[in-house]
């Protein structure tokens, strides 16, 4: 009975040791290697290092391994490491026109420079299961052309070109940083985009295709989506220039929205903007949505009273880590509370019966 | 685990929060935001208290955790083995012999002293919240000191049940000032928040630290007519026979048959142990 609640300390020894041993699963089967992860689930190790806000594929597998495939506990794991590394400094913002694109695609025009380019995707794939993969998953070489060297534009310079689509000041302010400051509202745009980049891809998910339903519509067309690798650079006090630290894969999506015009601006195009470290293509389209939906009042459109609009209501509640923990905690015990519960309504339903006797006897 | 920080997190974090909690002593009841940090452990588990706790622990602390009033529930054993890891500091489950007792849904029965820091785990710190579901508003109200719909709140139950139907986390002003959420703790609780002790309470998920200096006035809400009663089960502890201490009812059997025994397992086992006995004590410690 009361012993009930005692021995916490041995159950939860004994609960992490089965643990270990259901992450193992059958010891007959080759155990999974960090290598095999980051190479043949990449996707997942892309959806990792994005929500957990850290660039490393390796530290990404090892923590889909130890959570045994459930990808938001595995972004908790990297989220607590990464709050313990120490900071060296930033890197300057980095040139996605300069991106080596492995995919490249636009919605609004046929061809542009640069060209389209399909790259590794699922689009166009029939959804067939491959049994053939069950046994044997060994492919042939892909075709492979000469690399383009040039540098890929932009597909909405093309438009800004021609005043068609509204400008984006370029910005030397130091932008706010939401793992270092309290999120303050009215958040400003580099606060919003880091909130989505580092959302749920399922919440922002969510919320991109409650825009596209009629809840603050305003029409996207994908003007590009880039995948591919940028060098990362970092200036160097000690040299007083920047030099190359690293490389990194990133998707970038750039909507194109229409935009009727307002009191101060004439009609022209807006914009929404997706980034997310890896091929995350889902999560950046659905990024650049939102954003879009979210910069209603400094487009001066009106509040439709929608989700997406609320910026309070969407970066509230996007990070995974902070709901996945508050959904859970409800698992803990709650006994004393409860039982103050328990009283109260005990005690209510007495004196309502009371009265209920007293009118009964007073008939 | 030597290569983390002493109490986990590095200097540079725990003065940014000992700076929120200088703050929020200077201003009892509000809601102080700092950048609360991921911790090894999840959001609405007590990363706020932690946060507090590793940011006031010293090495020469002795640390006590509780969850429900005990020492032994299963988190409040995974929050002491995290700081006899990360610090490396002596921890006790008694009350009398702890400085720091990080605490979530209690405050000891045993009187606090002057040299002992109370911290609380928050899970929701604004009062407002369920009131009004934005941060924007609900500190405006703050500022304001617009706390009519609170009361407009607890008239709605009194007109409806006749009673106000708040049993926990029931909402204090504090020095005359911000009404504050003492935490979900159980009214009972309530009157010990004006105590010796430094009380602090952290929100790791929500960003907030907020604290009562030892002798702050803290007051709950009420009416002259309906004026607020700290209640608890209406028995005394089976095993130490305690009429004082908020209890725990515990389902004994498939009759449905309950005992009733203290939520603070410390003051139990003291009294206990000073041969105090209870109604079914022989079975209970058995």
């Amino acid at each position: 009975m009361y012993v009930a609640v005692k021995g916490g300390e041995k159950a939860i020894e004994n609960a992490h040791a089965w643990l270990a041993e259901e992450r193992r699963g059958d010891p007959g089967v080759a155990e999974l290697s960090l290598a095999q992860i980051r190479e043949q689930l990449s996707l997942a190790v892309n959806r990792v290092m994005a929500e957990g806000s850290l660039y490393d594929p390796d530290l990404a597998a090892l923590a889909i391994k130890q959570a045994r495939g459930d990808l938001i506990e595995a972004i908790f794991l990297i989220r607590a490491y990464r709050t313990t590394l120490p900071r060296f400094g930033c890197s300057t913002p980095v040139d996605t026109g300069g991106m080596a694109c492995d995919r490249r695609i636009s919605a609004t025009f046929k061809d542009a420079p640069g060209g389209q380019v399909l790259g590794p995707t699922f689009d166009y794939t029939h959804r067939l299961l491959d049994f053939k993969l069950a046994a044997d998953g060994a492919v042939p070489a892909a075709p492979s052309a000469a690399p383009r060297h040039e540098p890929t534009p932009h597909i909405t310079e093309f438009l800004k070109d021609e005043g068609l689509i509204q400008d984006e000041p370029a910005s030397d302010e130091p932008p706010g940083d939401l793992t270092r400051e309290p999120m303050e509202f009215p958040a400003d745009r580099p606060l919003r985009l880091q909130a989505l980049t580092r959302g749920d891809e399922g919440f922002v998910l969510g919320m991109a295709y409650s825009t596209q339903r009629g809840y603050a519509r305003n029409h996207a067309f994908v003007g590009e989506l880039r995948i591919g690798t940028v060098a990362v650079e970092m200036e160097i006090p000690e040299l007083g220039f920047a030099i190359e630290i690293g490389e990194i894969v990133l998707t970038e999506c750039e909507t194109v929205n229409q935009f009727k015009g307002s009191k101060t601006e004439p009609p022209q195009f807006t914009r929404g903007y997706g980034l997310v470290f890896g091929q995350s293509e889902r999560k950046a389209i659905a990024m650049a949505l939102v954003d879009r939906a979210l910069r209603w009042e400094e487009l001066g459109e009106d509040d439709l009273g929608a989700p997406a609009q609320d910026q309070e209501f969407v970066l509230s509640h996007a990070d995974n880590i902070q709901a996945t923990g508050f959904l859970e905690h409800i698992k803990l015990p709650h006994y004393v509370d409860f039982q103050s519960e328990l009283e109260l309504v005990r005690k209510l339903r007495r004196e309502a019966e009371e009265r209920l006797e007293a009118r009964e006897a007073a008939e | 685990m030597n290569e983390y920080n002493f109490a986990y997190l590095d200097e540079q974090t725990k003065r940014m929060i000992r700076r929120a909690i200088l703050k929020a002593l200077a201003v009892p009841g509000y809601q102080v935001p700092f950048a609360s940090r991921e911790m090894p452990m999840p959001y609405g588990w007590g990363t706020g208290g932690v946060q507090v706790s590793a940011a006031t622990l010293t090495p020469d602390d002795v640390f006590k955790v509780i969850d429900q009033g005990a020492d032994d529930t299963t988190n409040a054993v995974s929050i002491r083995k995290f700081f006899e890891k990360t610090a490396g500091v002596a921890t006790t489950e008694e009350t009398g012999k702890a400085t720091i007792i990080q605490t979530r849904h209690r405050i000891p029965e045993a009187r606090l002293r002057a040299d002992q820091i109370l911290v609380y785990q928050v899970p929701i710190p604004e009062p407002l919240r369920f009131l009004e579901p934005r941060e924007t508003e609900t500190r405006k109200m703050h500022s304001l000191q617009e706390y009519g719909l609170m009361h407009v709140k607890l008239y709605e139950d009194i007109s409806q049940h006749g009673a106000i139907s708040t049993a926990y986390a029931y909402p204090v002003r504090v020095a005359d000032r911000y009404v504050m959420d003492p935490s979900p703790i159980p009214k009972f609780d309530n009157p010990k928040l004006e105590m010796d002790a430094i009380q602090l309470f952290g929100a790791g998920r929500e960003q907030r630290i907020y604290a009562l200096p030892p002798h702050t006035r803290v007051v709950s809400l009420d009416f002259e007519d309906y004026p607020f009663e700290a209640s608890k089960a209406d028995h005394a502890c089976n095993l130490c026979g305690a009429e004082d201490s908020y209890l725990d009812e515990v389902i004994t059997d498939d009759a449905g048959n309950r005992m009733f025994v203290c939520s603070d397992t410390d003051y139990c086992r003291s009294r206990r142990e000073a041969g105090h006995q209870g109604r079914l004590a022989q079975e209970g410690t058995a």
